[in-house]
């Protein structure tokens, strides 16, 4: 499957929760809405909540890619201000 | 007249026998445990004026004053009222009914554990009984309440129901899933529902709301938590309406009241007289026969 195009990424592979969302959230904060960020994320407990954090905050969740190394890239695109 | 207090009418009015001689602590009602502000000031100048200024939250979301003088209780149990505050009851019948702030302040909330306290406190608070008997309500898998110590406990869940039409292939479901019940094939979310444990975390996962669900209750049975230990087990499956669980509770409470010897826990009731007829008793109240 071909990725998506996207306009800003973030690791949050360095973070760990609750970190790893605020480090998400921040980025997508300086986003304009309509963009898309690619998260990429360690799995386990990181891929099992920041999708469902993101949802929360009312951005949209376009896919979840499987990197297969371990980690996962989240693409969302932002909503509201 | 005899000055000998009556120290049995006291527990069932809350009053707890302290070691030291002519103190109670006084156990106040409380459902789900939640307070209001009134609630909480009254008792702030209670514990102030007839105790020693401080209140005790016990494990069960009580809140207890100690070191209140038994000539003061009667004044005691009136200025509590005019605050809209209850007093709470220990010995042989049913005790605070305790929740979780379930679905209506929780995001991973289920159910609404806190209504649901309400209409088991207004059901069954204070019913006289062999012995003690607790009830538990907590709204997801989480099981902040601790489902399985009360005699009765009530998880929320959700019965669920993929629709394919309007998921879009994302996969955050699969993730989200701690039980390994998903799987994507050709695109499409399927379920191994002998692995579903109910707790949602699908459906509150999922972007575009691709799953109908229903909330439901999962009860657990005969639960202890002190001198013994038992884990309160599921005997029937997952509950979807509130008259099938009020009709599943009653028959619980009923058979307890039928069977237990005084001062014998449900567990030991069970362990006694045996689980064949209570499990016969509960499939029926299930079923509604």
């Amino acid at each position: 499957m071909s990725d998506i195009a996207f306009d800003e990424e973030v690791d949050i592979t360095d973070k760990v929760c609750p970190l790893t969302f605020v480090k998400a959230k921040v980025t997508l904060d300086e986003l304009e809405e309509g963009q898309i960020l690619a998260i990429r994320m360690n799995d386990g407990e990181p891929v099992q909540n920041v999708p469902r954090s993101i949802k929360d905050e009312g951005h949209q969740i376009l896919k979840l890619k499987d990197n297969e190394d371990g980690t996962y890239t989240l693409y969302v695109k932002k909503i509201g201000d | 007249m005899s000055d000998a207090i009556d120290y049995s009418s006291l527990k069932k009015g809350g009053f707890m026998r302290q070691k030291q001689k002519g103190y109670f602590s006084l156990r106040l009602a409380v459902v789900g445990g939640n307070l209001t502000a009134e609630n909480i000031k009254t008792i702030a100048e209670v514990a102030e004026k007839y105790g020693h200024g401080y209140v005790h939250m016990t494990s069960r979301q009580g809140v207890e004053i100690p070191f209140i003088e038994f000539s003061d209780i009667e004044e005691v149990r009136g200025k509590l009222a005019e605050g809209g505050v209850k007093p709470g009851v220990c010995g042989p019948r049913v005790r605070t009914v305790t929740a979780c702030q379930g679905s209506a302040i929780c995001p991973s909330g289920c159910i609404d554990s806190y209504e649901l306290a309400k209409e088991f406190d207004e059901r069954y608070f204070g019913r006289e009984l062999p012995h003690k008997f607790k009830f538990g309500v907590t709204g997801c898998m989480n099981n902040c309440l601790k489902s399985e110590e009360n005699d009765l406990g009530v998880k929320g869940g959700y019965i669920i129901d993929y629709k394919p039409e309007t998921c879009i292939s994302c996969g955050v479901c699969i993730k989200a899933c701690r039980e390994g019940a998903l799987k994507m094939e050709d695109g499409k979310v399927v379920i191994d529902k002998s692995k579903c444990n109910n707790c949602g975390r699908c459906v509150k996962s999922c972007p575009v709301d691709a799953w109908d669900y229903t909330p439901g209750y999962i009860v657990s049975f005969g639960g202890l938590f002190g001198n013994q230990i038992y884990k309160g087990e599921q005997i029937v499956p997952i509950i979807k309406d509130k008259e099938t669980l009020f009709r599943v509770a009653d028959a619980t409470i009923d058979f307890f009241d039928k069977n237990a010897k005084p001062g014998e826990r449900f567990r030991h009731t069970l362990q006694r007289v045996g689980e064949e007829e209570f499990r016969k008793q509960i499939q029926k109240a299930y079923e509604g026969v």
